[in-house]
């Protein structure tokens, strides 16, 4: 019984937390009451829970805690008369009873609406592009500083500064607690969806630090997009960036071997990709591409899906992929993506027209110093049988190599390219 | 909320005789728009910082200097006051600023201790 709660605990802060805070810092304007208030409430459901059982709606009861200690705290710090009117107004009148849960019970939708507010408010443009992931893995996803700090590789201090600093920023500078209206919403969506997808790539590939995949922050990512795209069910791009995190999560056991090594898509046991994963996102791609014209995490996650669904490498659609990279490049057009463009070519086409597009990239100056470029030319130049060009590129994607499991990839195809 | 909005503009920029000309009568427009919608309060175009003097108290002796209080390429060539419901009205309005397209517009908002 004890320990159903504990786990019961557990779970409910990962489903929970967001929620929780949301709704506080809805209610209360005060970021730092809110978060407070949310850490009590989950301590008192470890403490109450194993004895009195788990409640039958365990996010309702956390935010009837959470909102008690807030309505508790602000009697208590006896803050100004007008303050505390202003707080009694916001939250309603009086505080409930923990067993009552009545009162949450119709306003679900107001609790949905908060974590969306929420989730804007955190990506807001007006923070930096740090402060937002910050903010979004502290209050949206409960992290404590410290863990954020380490996903970050930053010391504690400095990353309890930056948490400081944007919410203060938030309250001083006034970024409003909302959900954008119409003119802004779509703009102020693709910056949620960025926040969530660097987030994303911050744990897929991580360009610091011994570790390749810190798989606890992709999770993070995952669930916050999931999350995101059930609140806005119309949304095509959060349910299509949601599809992508899935398509690429789903490889993670097969992306690295046992010696810790980088294993190409290729060359993947396809056998170790989650199936469960696949045909998840495979369902939300086809729910997505209904809705009319597709944007760039759809065609992502749709060039994704030739991948996840093809048996290997040699019938996977190439042509259909290339084709999805054109499309792609007509709203992404950036150098990473005519990259990726170039190799789906060169399996479609050929080696020597892949190597065109890569070298057209090359002479542009754009990904000069990108250790993958260099590794695919040096792949289409093996493939062209100029094994001297092709260790002569390698050497120059090695010196550019971000971490040390990029750098043993490389040197085991230098060795190759030697041999042979 | 309380905003000022700095206008901040580089000084090698050039828009050639018939841009500049055109941001005179388009700050204009705006001006009466932002009034119009009581979200600007007041604000000026500033004089050249060549004009500015900088003014300093040190062990109580007034340091009289000619020029900025810092030397850049960018200065402020002029101020709004604004008066707006949250940061999403306050970028919305700077954003309409004629200088945007050329400068940069820095928005702060007064302080509340």
């Amino acid at each position: 019984m004890s320990e159903d709660a504990t786990v019961a605990v557990a779970e409910a802060f990962t489903a929970e937390w967001g929620r929780v805070v949301a709704t506080l810092i809805g209610r209360t304007c005060d970021w730092d009451l809110a978060e407070d208030c949310a850490q009590q409430a989950f301590a008192e459901a470890a403490r109450r829970w194993p004895q009195d059982g788990v409640p039958l709606r365990p996010g309702a009861w956390l935010t009837t805690v959470a909102h008690n200690r807030a309505i508790d705290r602000l009697r208590h710090e006896k803050m100004k008369a007008e303050r505390l009117r202003e707080a009694s107004a916001l939250l309603g009148g009086e505080a409930g009873g923990v067993e009552d849960d009545g009162e949450w019970g119709s306003g679900e939708d107001g609790i949905e609406d908060d974590r969306l507010r929420l989730m804007f408010t955190c990506c807001h443009p007006a923070l930096s592009l740090e402060s937002r992931v910050a903010l979004t893995l502290r209050t949206l996803a409960g992290l404590s500083t410290a863990e954020i700090a380490r996903a970050f590789l930053v010391s504690e201090a400095t990353m309890a500064k930056r948490l400081v600093r944007a919410k203060h920023k938030i309250v001083n500078a006034r970024i409003p607690y909302r959900v954008p209206p119409p003119h802004l919403l779509a703009q102020r969506t693709s910056g949620i969806l960025a926040v969530l997808y660097l987030l994303f790539n911050e744990g897929y590939a991580a360009s610091v630090g011994p570790e390749l995949i810190r798989a606890d922050l992709c999770a993070e990512a995952i669930r916050l997009a999931r999350a995101l795209s059930a609140l806005m069910p119309a949304e095509g791009e959060a349910s299509g960036l949601l599809a992508l995190m899935l398509f690429q999560h789903s490889r993670r056991l097969a992306r690295v071997d046992r010696a810790g090594d980088l294993v190409t898509l290729e060359d993947q046991d396809r056998s170790l990709w989650n199936r469960g994963e696949v045909s998840e996102a495979n369902a939300l791609l086809h729910g997505g591409l209904r809705g009319g014209v597709a944007g760039p995490y759809q065609l992502q996650a749709a060039i994704a899906a030739c991948h996840a669904n093809a048996g290997d490498a040699a019938t996977t659609g190439w042509n259909q992929i290339a084709g999805l990279y054109e499309r792609l490049l007509e709203v992404m057009p950036q150098p990473l993506v005519r990259l990726n463009h170039a190799v789906a070519i060169s399996m479609a086409e050929g080696p020597a027209e892949g190597l065109k597009l890569v070298d057209q990239i090359l002479v542009s100056g754009e990904l000069r110093s990108y250790h993958l470029l260099h590794a695919t030319r040096a792949n289409l130049l093996s493939r062209l049988d100029r094994p001297d060009d092709a260790a002569a590129a390698l050497r120059v994607a090695l010196s550019c190599a971000p971490s040390a499991t990029e750098r043993r990839y490389l040197n085991k195809r230098l060795a190759e390219a030697r041999i042979a | 909320m309380k905003y000022v909005m700095l206008v901040c503009v580089d000084r090698s920029i050039d828009l050639g005789p018939e841009g500049w000309a055109q941001v005179g009568p388009d700050t204009d427009a705006w001006v009466a728009e932002m009034a119009g919608r009581g979200v600007r309060l007041q604000g000026n175009r500033l004089a050249e910082t060549s004009d500015a003097t900088t003014v300093r108290v040190r062990g109580g002796e007034v340091l009289i200097a000619d020029g900025p209080f810092a030397e850049t390429k960018e200065y402020i060539a002029g101020f709004d006051l604004l008066d707006c419901a949250d940061l999403d009205e306050a970028i919305e309005v700077a954003s309409k600023h004629p200088a945007g397209r050329f400068g940069a517009i820095e928005v702060r908002p007064f302080w509340e201790g």
